[in-house]
Parts: structure tokens; sequence; C-alpha cells
């Protein structure tokens, strides 16, 4: 790892302040990615702000048919909290998905949902349910959020300060996950809602998306049924050693599948 | 760039200027010269590395020493007793044969004691789906997970 000038964070005002001053620092969440990236130095910034010390982000809230994370809460909090799996369960075994237990100690919501990993398990919990991403500076909609791989809305020296997910009806996700780093190879979330039905894939594509298609069909009839036979085009899906494009789109299907059985409870 | 970092290792506070790329391992096994935290994969895959922060397990190779400011931090060599007795989950580990070659023991250790705070009982599926964070070439796991069995036991009883 290459050197560089540490500044731990008291509050997200001072964060900011540190960002301001600090132009080419990168901020430090739970450090599962961005710790692992400097050490192969697949990244080297020249500063890094922790966010790890301010109490103000880390939490979980219920509040009038919505739940509220704090962008610093882990991975195994979201997954052991009672109110998460009271209101929307499929988020907490989304958590639970991730990593092992040693990394979900550590990883936080907000450092999976700003990095954008193209296969991270959070992108299709946001996008899957159309949970707003708060800033220091505005809130963001989840369908707008997500850019391309690695890239979001974010600009510099916003930080995301909480999520907030509306509880649905039902929800359910799915992955195939793999079996060494435990990322989607690829990942659906299903959701139905008063507002609708929403189908999110992670790990398939340059970035996390909607399946419009097996959205109308689900809110006509949700059932696995329903989407079984609804495929989706590889062109411009992922393609790498784990998993073709052609592999990927077959497994859409058949996780979006599995999805909806577990929004089910079956 | 050098930072002041206090924390408590087994115990015993400890403060010590650091460089901020430090990782905490690197702290704990030069630094500090508790070598039973082992270095396994050094990319937060094997868990050979895995110690407890403010009673969580974490993968020390995958942190900083900075992000542990103020932390309590517990390793292999803290978890005996003071007049030498092993902690339950070591003793069970050798009682069942849970280990072969030791590399991944100090982590295996570490997580089954974290692993069995947790539960109030244990099955072997939970054990299994647990320590996917710890990896061991030699075992086969059979043993570990009968180590981790009784090792939960005991600490219960």
């Amino acid at each position: 790892m290459y050197q560089f000038n540490y500044h731990k964070a008291s509050s997200v005002a001072d964060a900011v302040a540190l960002l301001a001053r600090n132009s080419d620092a990168k901020l430090l969440a739970g450090g599962q990615t961005l710790i692992a990236a400097m050490k192969l130095r697949l990244a080297a910034p020249p500063a890094l702000v922790d966010l790890g010390a301010i109490a103000e982000l880390r939490g979980i809230k219920a509040d009038g048919g919505t739940l509220s994370i704090g962008a610093m809460t882990s991975h195994a909090e979201v997954a052991t909290s009672k109110e998460v799996m009271r209101s929307i369960p499929a988020l907490a075994a989304l958590a639970a998905s991730i990593g092992d237990r040693m990394v979900r100690n550590m990883g936080t919501i907000g450092g999976s949902v700003a990095n954008n990993d193209p296969a991270a398990d959070y992108p299709a919990g946001v996008l899957g349910l159309g949970a707003t991403v708060s800033t220091n500076k505005r809130k963001i909609a989840g369908d707008q959020f997500f850019k391309a791989m690695y890239e979001t809305a974010l600009e510099p020296g916003e930080i995301i300060t909480s999520i907030g997910f509306p509880v649905p009806k039902r929800a359910g996700y799915a992955k195939f996950k793999n079996p060494a780093s435990r990322y989607a190879i690829v990942g659906v979330f299903v959701s139905e809602s008063g507002t609708g039905v929403r189908v999110a894939v992670t790990g398939a594509g340059p970035s996390a998306f909607r399946v419009p298609e097996m959205e109308k069909a689900l809110a006509a009839k949700f059932s696995p049924d329903s989407v079984g036979d609804i495929k989706i085009a590889a062109a411009g899906l992922n393609s790498d050693i784990h998993a073709s494009s052609e592999y990927r789109a077959h497994l859409v299907t058949i996780m979006a599948k599995r999805a909806v059985q577990a929004a089910l409870g079956k | 760039m050098s930072v002041k970092v206090s924390l408590t290792v087994n115990g015993k506070p400890v403060t010590v200027d650091v460089e901020p790329r430090t990782l905490l391992v690197d702290f704990i096994r030069a630094q500090l010269r508790l070598t039973g935290t082992h270095v396994g994969c050094d990319t937060a895959q094997c868990g050979a590395c895995t110690i407890h922060v403010n009673g969580s397990a974490v993968k020390s190779c995958n942190m900083l020493v900075l992000q542990a400011q103020g932390a309590d931090i517990v390793t292999i060599e803290g978890i005996a007793s003071v007049d030498g007795r092993l902690h339950p989950m070591q003793e069970a580990f050798r009682d069942h044969h849970g280990l072969q070659c030791g590399f991944c023991t100090p982590g295996m250790v570490m997580s089954a004691i974290d692993l069995a705070k947790r539960h109030s009982s244990l099955t072997e599926a939970t054990i299994r789906a647990e320590l996917d964070g710890n990896i061991c070439r030699c075992t086969g796991y059979h043993n570990i997970v009968k180590a981790v069995q009784a090792g939960a036991q005991a600490m219960g009883s």
C-alpha cells in the first residue's frame, strides 16, 4: 500500500470540511473494498477521511412506512436487526448474504452503495425497493442513483448519510453467488408494494438495472410462473471467467423466479 | 505522516506512533510481536487473521490500525486464562483434533468464539454456514465442526 494522509472525521460537517481541504481524498467507510484495493495498489488516494467515528451515521429507524438505515451501519447490524427482519426481511437476508461474518462486521451499507460494484448486493435492494439515498446535500431517488460501473450520482464532496427504504407488502432476494468471494454472479431483488412491482438485477450488467417486462408480468400475477418464460438479452451483460453473458442472462430468469418464491415465503 | 494510536490489546493499554497505512494485523504481529494471529491470503478471504475488535470478529488484514483507534482488541493470545488454562474453545479443538497443520486455527478459534456467543444452540449446518469466512486446507472441516459444537457447549456451561 502506498503512503497516504489520514484524517478522522468527528461529524458529517467535519468530513465535508476535510474533503473540501483535501480534494483528492477518498472517504473510508468500513474499508472492506477500499483497503483491499489500496493493498493491491488498484487505488492510491493521497488522503483518506475516515467516517468510522461519526455516530450520527449509524443506526436503523422505522418511521411511517419507511426504514431508514444510516450510511455507516454495518451489514451485520442490518442482517440481525429486529426492525429490519420485521419490516423488510428480504433486506436482512440480502445483508446476511454479503461476504462472510467478519466482512459483514466491518462493511457498511453506505460504502457498498457509494462504491456501486457491479456485483454488489445492496444496489439491487436500493433499486428493487425504490429506496431514496440521502446525502449531506440532497435526496436522490434510487432510480437516478446508479449511473454506470462504479459510478453513481454522487458529486465531489457529497457524503451519503442514510438510505430510506419504503416498507413493501412483500419482497424477496435470490442470488447465485461466486463461492469464493460471495459476490453476486447474478442477484435479483423483487418487491411488491402499493406503488407496484419492482424487479432489480445486480451482477449481470455493468450496474444494477430493472426489468420492466418482469415487473409488468408480476403486477398482473405475483407468481414465479409469471417470470419463468421471460428471457433477457445477453448483449451488454458482463462476461468473465465465472460466467458468460449468455449464462448470466439465463440466471436472471432463474433468480427472478426464486426471488418471487422467497417473497411468497415458499 | 505518523499518527498516534491508542488501543487496548488483550487487556493492556497500548499507545504508539504508526504510519497511516499500517494494517491492524501488521501492527499486532510486527510491533506487538503477537504472532499467533496469522496472515494466510492477505486478501480478506481465508480468515487466518481473525481477531475480535470491540467483541466482534473481523479480518485484521483488511483494516487499518487507525480504524481501531480506542478499540478493545482481543487476539488468540488473549483468550486463555491468566493461569495458562486454555479457553474452552481451544480445549475443544485439541480434544476433537480440529486441526492438522494449525495455520488456520487461531482464526478458526476466534471466529468460533464469536459465533458461539451469538447463538444459544448451534447446529452443524449453522456452524458450517457461519465458518464460511475461515478456510482450512487440511482437515475437510469435519473435526473443526465437532470442536466448535463442543467448545460452544463448554462455553455455555
